[in-house]
């Protein structure tokens, strides 16, 4: 059997009286898509900022390719090729388009003016931000330069994911890409997620669209309680199984795959 | 797949079907009001530029050659450089959704500690200059440490730096002040800012060249450096600022640090204005709100991540150019407060409308 992209084993994270995680396990496979799925508060939010070092869980190992990685930051975690589109989008209101898809990872100038003067390379960033727009087709740019503020909530979702798409290089994680969007602007991202899956990096994706989640994944992680209850494929159960035991209504069956 | 997927390939195919235009940025608001809404939005530094042409042109109007003349115009200079420079100061802050009400009273302890390095220690006077440069950056330092690490609210850790400061200055001093033909005597070096350069009517000080270099650099920088986008950011959403990759503590630690060194050099400006050091200089005391008055008359959101420095400056020149016009115009000086008291209330309406933004 392949060894898993990343693993995490034991995490647990608290707030307050709350825990979030509770000795939580976790597996993503090479290439594969895998859906991550549970009930409102179930934790699945929590176990990606663990995984993208925005929250340092209490306890618990994660390993990236085999090796135990410690993430203090985003940064860290993006610096290893971890890219993220946060379910709060993560993005400036007030700064454009460009500004905020190259946030800490800006291009300066070259020659003098990018060393001595730091001065930006907003031609370039520009470009490549309506660039990667376009691709993803999900919409036509009038001004990349306007600030996100101004674009609708579907509109800064696909800000956020064409992000990711551009700069994940290990493995994208995708907290409800598509809850802000429309049918067909969901469509182009499940696309973008199936396009990414063909490059060959792996993705985890949080949804609560069934049909979505039964669409493109190749395993589903079932959340509940703040751990890992079951990881099943989409081939062996229906959407209503899924549910069942999410919620709680039914127990899976005991003897589930490995990993 | 299972069964209950198959109604999905129904309806998204009838929306593939449907003509192929999505979500493209169209201008959403039509219209003069729009416009101008739109305008704002992408320049907010308009608003007190149009203000300060306003307003020099009714003086100028009102007041003739008097008012009107390089003299007059680069005198308005003079008098706003140390709240200039403070003004620049707390547009760093204000941008990050703080609030600096030390900033005067730094200017002035540096101001004290130049003075007294020179006079009771006998350092040689650009020594004692930088020592009280670092001595402002310190002070920064200590309050974005606050701020960012201990998580303190910006105006409870600058309002009890500012009396710390300032207390400190007293007793540092013994309220001594050290006279300017001393400082002229002895190290002249400290006055440097007072220098003068005469283009013929015009006037410009030192301190004036420092003051426009220093707006003109950290506009620079706010603009069109990562750094600049990264205190934007924060000022914005910290969270979102830090999930999309950008260090706010760093960031953070950055700007206050600036701000300490910004207001050390207010503290020699003062020096170079008045050629004397008084620890007992009501900068110390209405510094702070002076910058702020401009801050906000320059359009900078109190609410962060809105606005520019040169915005400020337009703030600090509108106050001045008040100040003279009024004074010139032999009007009561109450006139002064009145006006400006009402621009600030007006500035921030317009703040309100231009954050109100329909998606
Ligand atoms: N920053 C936080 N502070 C306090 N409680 C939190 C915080 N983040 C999450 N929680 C709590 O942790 C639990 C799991 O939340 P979350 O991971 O967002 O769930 P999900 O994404 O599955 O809906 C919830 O009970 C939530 O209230
Ligand atoms: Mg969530």
């Amino acid at each position: 059997m392949t060894d898993p992209v990343l693993s995490a084993r034991g995490l647990v994270k608290r707030y307050g009286r709350v825990t979030a995680l509770d000795r939580c396990d976790f597996d993503l496979m090479p290439g594969e898509i895998l859906a991550v799925i549970g009930d409102n508060g179930a934790g699945k939010s929590t176990l990606i900022k663990a995984i993208s070092g925005a929250v340092i869980p209490d306890a618990g190992e994660i390993r990236l390719e085999g090796r135990p990685v410690r993430f203090a930051s985003p940064i860290e975690a993006r610096q290893a090729g971890i890219e993220t589109v946060y379910q709060t989008l993560a993005m400036s209101p007030a700064l454009s388009i460009a500004d905020n898809m190259f946030m800490g990872r800006e291009l300066r100038c070259s020659g003098i003016m990018g060393t001595l003067f730091r001065r930006l390379d907003r031609r370039a960033m520009e470009a490549f931000a309506r660039e990667k727009l376009n691709d993803l087709g999900l919409m036509t740019i009038q001004n990349i330069a306007q600030p996100v503020e101004t674009l609708s909530g579907g509109q800064r979702q696909g800000v956020a994911v064409a992000r990711a798409a551009a700069f994940g290089s290990r493995l994208i994680i995708l907290d409800e890409p598509t809850a802000a969007l429309g049918v067909k602007e969901s469509r182009r991202v499940l696309d973008l997620i199936l396009d990414v899956r063909a490059r060959g990096l792996p993705i985890i994706l949080i949804s609560h669209n069934m049909p979505h989640v039964f669409e493109v994944a190749d395993r589903i992680h079932i959340h509940r309680l703040g751990r890992r209850l079951c990881t099943i494929r989409p081939a062996d159960h229906s959407m209503s199984d899924a549910v069942a035991f999410m919620t709680g209504a039914r127990t899976p069956p005991d003897v589930m795959e490995a990993a | 797949m299972s069964s209950q997927a198959e109604p999905t390939e129904d309806f998204e195919g009838i929306a593939a079907r449907a003509p192929n235009r999505h979500a493209a940025f169209q201008p959403h608001r039509k219209g003069a009001m729009g416009r101008a809404h739109d305008l704002l939005h992408a320049t907010p530094a308009l608003v007190p530029m149009i203000v300060l042409i306003a307003a020099v042109a009714v003086f100028g109007l009102v007041l003739g050659g008097k008012f009107f003349s390089p003299f007059a115009l680069t005198l308005i200079l003079q008098q706003v450089q140390i709240v200039g420079v403070l003004a620049a100061a707390q547009s760093l802050i204000v941008l990050t959704a703080g609030i600096d009400l030390s900033v005067g009273a730094t200017a002035v302890f540096c101001s004290v500690i130049m003075g007294k390095l020179v006079f009771d220690v006998g350092l040689p006077a650009p020594l004692a200059v930088l020592a009280g440069l670092i001595a402002g950056t310190a002070i920064g330092g200590l309050n974005g440490w606050l701020v960012s690490r201990v998580r303190l609210p910006p105006f409870i850790v600058t309002l009890g730096m500012w009396q710390i400061v300032l207390a400190a200055t007293y007793l540092s001093s013994g309220n001594e002040t050290i006279r300017a033909q001393d400082i002229e005597a002895t190290a002249p070096f400290l006055q440097f800012l007072g220098g003068k350069l005469q283009l013929g009517g015009a006037t410009l000080t030192f301190g004036v060249i420092l003051m426009l270099l220093l707006v003109l650099v950290l506009a620079y920088a706010l603009r069109s450096t990562a750094w600049g986008r990264h205190v934007y950011a924060v000022g914005d959403d910290p969270e979102a600022a830090a999930l999309a990759g950008v260090d706010v503590h760093r960031t953070l630690m950055s700007v206050y640090l600036l701000v300490g060194l910004i207001c050390a050099l207010a503290g020699w400006v003062m020096i170079g204005r008045f050629g004397s050091v008084s620890p007992s200089a009501t900068t110390g005391v209405i510094g702070n709100i002076q910058s702020i008055t401009a801050v906000v008359i320059g359009g900078i959101s109190l609410f962060g991540g809105r606005g520019s420095i040169l915005g400020a400056f337009f703030g600090a020149l509108i106050v001045g150019v008040f100040e003279l016009g009024l004074r010139m115009a032999g009007a009561n000086p109450q006139w002064t407060f009145l006006l400006i008291g009402a621009l600030i209330i007006g500035a921030v309406a317009v703040d309100q409308w231009i954050r109100k933004v329909s998606a």
